[in-house]
């Protein structure tokens, strides 16, 4: 999709008119104009549980203020640990620190936690069942700032370690219930973290956390949209759009990709007749798309179809957050005119 | 500051931890035996003279923690636990089999007085670096010792953790670097030249000694000073040690980082060893 870097684009030549430009901003709210958010949730669910727990630190790389963490340094000044540009000593020390029985929050963005401190945390975390959380901003395609900043394949590396809990929540009270729910699992856990403004949808499905567990906040009779993190609120914005459009679409939300709720996968994809989809804020390289595909495989269950809606294979574009969701298919509005399209297959 | 057995050398200590880390290499037919006997003295001081440390109860809180980053090293570490009491001496036959808590490469789940998992190099200093913080945060008097290899001077972890130990002014982290001048590719200077070592850490904010890590009295020396230093900052032990230590004809050969050794050389060594001293 990338253009060369010698061919200007037209529309931005010279001093003619130009639509008002968007910009790449590191930080992108992922927010709806008009939609309803909480500030930092995490921070300041991570400062509830330390009033509760002593056991409970906070550990960032020179990121704090961008992965909410900025709100628990406030609230335990000395129970927060600066460690510095350095992702492999961030994940070495809180082992340390684990070893010792502290809680170690760790965070950083998703990207340099994957990609760059990988071994630490196999090794020197996963392998000797630490209980260290590692939290991480900047998920998926949550930022326009490209490949550097973009942990397109995070879900696909840590699939395969052992140990280690994954955690894609998709909403501000999720994030909420979702810490005192991790913090009361002894062990390992990734888990990526939405910053900033971040919007709140689940509340009206009554919907409740639960480590492990896939839950239906929406039953419909043609597809079924199965999805985690951020996707799950696009998923049910797609779900309102198509029954506009006379299609009932149902949506599992899948917060822990691992373990994986297969015997909800199952029992939902068993229903005959409906196209599956999965949408998910990853490559679709490794990511829930494919987990839930061999689930499938290695049953006797066959929906009618599926279907995968994600990032492709590819190092992704710079540009602003909106444009490259439409770009690559995970808008609602791209949602829609997939699954309308795949519907009339 | 020992525990055990009184009347009992140094140098005797070091005699038998090399005599422990031969038989399981004979057990095997294989091992990081010139690391061992290398680094043999050093262990010797460090478990005989410097920490603290309960033989029946090892995950004791009040104990030092004595990491071993360079996982390869086990059997040297093996050999220190077994003559300390940690690890029953007759366990030392089960080196390397199948279901033995002594497997090759070091590992903290399986034995007893392993404190990390330590064989993807580089990972142990920034361990040590979160046991100090944690235990100054337990008010805990305990010192981390982390025992790690010129060779882990290549990773980059490793500074990042020497940076910040410093910047944490951790007086409980005392750093050990076993330079033996010898890696997997070859002399250690020639893979990747890290000195001068000295300078390096005491930019970092360290309080540097270099020392002869074969001369048992310049350890225990660097030991004390170092547990007794005043000034609130990481210590390190920089100790040149000669591979092979003590058995002059494994010390001769030139490429001795994983050294084969003939069956009937076992003995000889062993043999050699124990002509040394005693008392």
């Amino acid at each position: 999709m990338r253009r060369s870097k010698y061919e200007r684009p037209a529309h931005l030549i010279g001093n003619a008119e130009r639509p008002r430009l968007t910009t790449s901003a590191m930080i992108a709210s992922i927010a709806g104009a008009d939609q309803p958010t909480r500030p930092a949730p995490f921070g300041h669910a991570l400062s509830a549980l330390a009033e509760k727990d002593d056991r409970v630190v906070g550990l960032s790389a020179d990121l704090a203020k961008y992965t909410d963490l900025h709100v628990f340094r406030a609230a335990h000044p000395d129970r927060f640990y600066q460690m510095g540009m350095a992702e492999q000593l961030l994940m070495m020390s809180a082992a340390g620190m684990a070893r010792e029985g502290l809680q170690p929050w760790v965070t950083t963005y998703a990207v340099f936690a994957s990609r760059r401190a990988y071994d630490f945390i196999c090794l020197a975390i996963a392998e000797e069942m630490l209980d260290v959380k590692v939290v991480c901003a900047l998920p998926g395609l949550t930022t326009g700032y490209g490949p550097s900043h973009q942990a397109t394949e995070d879900i696909a590396m840590f699939r395969g370690m052992p140990n280690l809990t994954i955690i894609d929540p998709c909403d501000a009270s999720e994030i909420e219930q979702a810490v005192p729910a991790i913090a009361a699992h002894e062990g390992p856990v990734y888990m990526r973290l939405l910053r900033g403004n971040v919007p709140l949808v689940l509340e009206e499905y009554g919907y409740r956390f639960e480590l492990g567990k896939a839950k239906l906040l929406r039953d419909g009779r043609d597809t079924l949209i199965i999805s985690s993190g951020l996707m799950t609120m696009r998923a049910l914005e797609a779900a309102e759009e198509l029954r506009k459009n006379g299609i009932d679409a149902g949506v599992l939300h899948v917060p822990t990709i691992k373990p994986l709720d297969e015997a909800t996968i199952l029992a939902e994809c068993a229903r005959q007749g409906r196209l599956v989809v999965v949408a998910e804020n990853h490559t679709v390289i490794g990511g829930l798309g494919e987990a839930v595909a061999a689930t499938l495989m290695r049953s006797a269950v066959r929906p009618a179809a599926f279907r995968q809606i994600g990032l492709p294979d590819a190092f992704l574009e710079a540009g602003a957050l909106p444009t490259l969701h439409d770009m690559y298919g995970i808008s609602t509005t791209k949602i829609v005119a997939q699954i309308k399209e795949w519907l009339d297959e | 500051m020992a525990q055990i057995g009184h009347n009992i050398s140094l140098p005797e200590r070091a005699r038998r931890i090399r005599r422990h880390a031969l038989r399981m290499g004979e057990v095997q037919g294989q091992g990081y035996i010139a690391q061992a006997l290398g680094i043999a003295d050093v262990l010797a001081v460090a478990y005989f003279h410097a920490t603290t440390y309960r033989p029946d109860d090892p995950e004791w809180e009040g104990r030092d923690r004595f990491l071993l980053s360079i996982g390869h090293y086990a059997i040297a570490l093996y050999a220190a636990l077994i003559e300390a009491k940690i690890i029953p001496e007759d366990e030392l036959e089960t080196y390397g089999a199948d279901d033995s808590r002594l497997p090759m490469s070091g590992m903290a789940a399986y034995t007893p007085g392993m404190e990390i998992t330590g064989g993807s190099l580089g990972h142990g200093l920034g361990i040590a670096v979160g046991m100090s913080l944690a235990l100054k945060r337990k008010g805990s008097r305990s010192f981390v010792y982390n025992l790690f290899s010129d060779g882990e001077l290549d990773e980059g972890s490793t500074w990042e953790a020497a940076m910040s130990a410093g910047s944490y002014k951790l007086d409980n982290l005392i750093g050990i670097v076993d330079v033996n001048q010898m890696q997997a590719d070859g002399p250690s200077l020639g893979v990747l030249n890290f000195e001068p070592l000295g300078p390096k850490f005491e930019a970092f904010g360290w309080y540097v000694q270099r020392i002869d890590g074969n001369d048992i009295d310049a350890l225990v020396d660097a030991f004390d000073n170092a547990r007794q230093h005043r000034h609130p900052q990481p210590r390190i032990i920089i100790c040149d040690t000669k591979m092979a230590k003590g058995v002059p004809f494994l010390e001769a050969r030139e490429r001795n980082h994983f050294l084969r050794v003939e069956p009937q050389e076992w003995a000889e060594a062993i043999r050699i060893i124990d002509a040394g001293v005693t008392a």
